[in-house]
């Protein structure tokens, strides 16, 4: 389903317009794609730039300008949900696709036959995408799923953990604290020994990275595979000990 | 390799100082095929000129050895995936994007098409050297949207171009030259769509003394992420100056969701 405009005053719907061609024009001339015969809007007031899946709003150099979501601006990547003003009207933008970091079904990489003209200020041929190819997918989920707007950041949103320490038991760093609040933390010293505290959704796992000899969990080797640490597990590497516990 | 239901396909040599890397498109298993297809030709095509080939006799043409042995073979690929999606129904329409590098005599010749990439860590710092041919690429290019902003687009996995569509391609080329201590990642956009660049290169930074680890890493933090599409890597590390094609080390893992 096309992404698309719905024009409002006051709350009450004017009209819907589906955004299914490149370049949809607004303004006050009857010639416009969306037509707002208001003195507040300019003849013609704003594009919006539609390639494929996403929109692009563009003032046309306006006497009174636009906003979006209140903010004046001149150029803006539309989100599901904008509301652009103009003057007293309102365009609330639409689109639910998924965007395709966060779906959670599948995804298709396609191959575009011929390029598509970027600059939304000229207008191009109506179809110029022939699409040959179709990525077969498969679903493999893991674990939590992270499904945030940007879905990218696995720090303190969606699949963290819960916050845990490491405290230095021994040594002369002796009782300093540190908190596991990246993905990756490396505890030792390089090309001595060496090991990674990895943070994931479902925990977190100690696992040997560099060194003759493995670190230890409460006096056991951990050998090369990833070891998943429980609150209070006593480390031992490069004869420092150390002790995870989960933040409380 | 384990190739069920993986559409990418991945081949390393380190004594040649090649790796490819392909992620395959098509209905029902052809992804499969045309990934594997450009996988071989181009591991088995460039094994075989370089045997006939001296170093000495290598740039005689004027053009680098390796930017001429990568094109030849990704246009041979080309065909041989067009051929068979031709004269096989069920295989119409297939093609798979493809990074490749052949490491020589200090330097490194890169070819790609699609939006499979290499990264290289020097120093610090984590560089992209391919450039996505995708039409998210073309708008960040064109100043349509900001680099920031593709993250939000729903145009992702878009390519503008592919091996085995057309009857002919034409992979992007260059050389690069290597320094010691230098990571490469080689990736499908599995990988790039899930994590941020600064995490890949944070991850490589503490795990380069440990590429197998850092592998693994990557595909777990991709599946973290969400990950749903295949993920697969290849990690090579220059370990020293090689002025004959050797000396380097590869290590790899590959990874189709755990």
């Amino acid at each position: 389903m096309p992404a698309k405009l719905i024009l409002s005053m006051d709350g009450a719907v004017m009209k819907e317009y589906p955004l299914n061609k490149e370049r949809t024009t607004i303004g006050r001339k009857p010639h416009n794609d969306i037509v707002i015969d208001n003195l507040a809007v300019s003849s013609e007031h704003a594009a919006v730039v539609t390639i494929l899946n996403d929109s692009f709003l563009e003032d046309l150099d306006s006497t009174n300008g636009l906003a979006v979501n209140g903010t004046p601006t001149k150029k803006h990547f539309l989100q599901n949900n904008d509301v652009i003003e103009i003057g007293k009207y309102k365009l609330k933008y639409l689109n639910d696709q998924p965007t395709q970091t966060s779906a959670a079904d599948f995804e298709k990489t396609m191959v575009l036959r011929a390029p598509v003209k970027m600059s939304p200020g000229e207008s191009t041929s109506k179809s110029p995408l022939d699409v040959t190819a179709t990525r077969k997918t498969e679903a493999v989920i893991t674990t939590q799923f992270n499904a945030t707007g940007s879905g990218m950041a696995a720090d303190t949103t969606g699949g963290a953990p819960p916050a845990a320490l490491v405290q230095i038991l021994n040594g002369p760093n002796a009782g300093k604290e540190l908190e596991l609040v990246k993905n990756l933390t490396t505890l030792g010293k390089p090309g001595v020994q060496v090991a990674v505290l990895a943070r994931r959704p479902h925990g977190y796992f100690i696992t040997h990275v560099e060194g003759g000899s493995f670190p230890t969990v409460n006096g056991s080797s951990i050998g090369e595979q990833p070891h998943q640490l429980r609150d209070h597990d006593l480390i031992e590497l490069a004869g420092v000990k150390m002790e995870f516990y989960f933040k409380t | 390799m384990v190739r069920s239901h993986n559409e990418d396909s991945i081949s390393f040599d380190p004594e040649l100082g090649l790796v490819v890397l392909a992620d395959g498109m098509g209905g029902y298993n052809a992804g499969e095929v045309a990934s594997g297809i450009a996988v071989s030709v181009l591991a088995s095509e460039v094994r075989h000129q370089l045997e006939n080939a001296s170093p000495e006799d290598l740039n005689e043409s004027g053009e680098e050895l390796g930017v001429r042995l990568l094109r030849d073979n990704v246009k041979k690929a080309n065909l041989s995936i067009f051929h068979a999606a031709q004269s096989q129904p069920q295989y119409a329409g297939m093609g798979t994007t493809i990074v490749t590098a052949l490491f020589y005599d200090d330097r490194v010749a890169v070819a790609h098409v699609g939006d499979s990439r290499l990264y290289r860590l020097r120093d610090e710092e984590l560089e992209c050297i391919t450039r996505d041919h995708s039409l998210l690429q073309e708008q960040i290019d064109g100043g349509l949207i900001s680099k920031a902003d593709a993250r939000l687009s729903k145009n992702k996995n878009l390519v503008t171009r592919a091996v085995g569509i057309d009857s002919d391609v034409e992979p992007e080329l260059h050389m690069h030259d290597v320094q010691v201590g230098d990571v490469y990642v080689l990736c499908s956009d599995g990988l790039n769509d899930m994590v941020e660049d600064d995490d890949i290169g944070a991850t490589l930074q503490m795990l380069k003394n440990n590429l197998p680890l850092a592998a693994v890493q990557l595909i777990e933090l991709a599946n973290d992420n969400g990950g749903r599409d295949n993920v697969s890597v290849i990690l090579v590390k220059v370990k020293g100056r090689f002025a004959v094609p050797h000396g380097w080390w590869a290590k790899l893992r590959s990874w189709f969701g755990n």
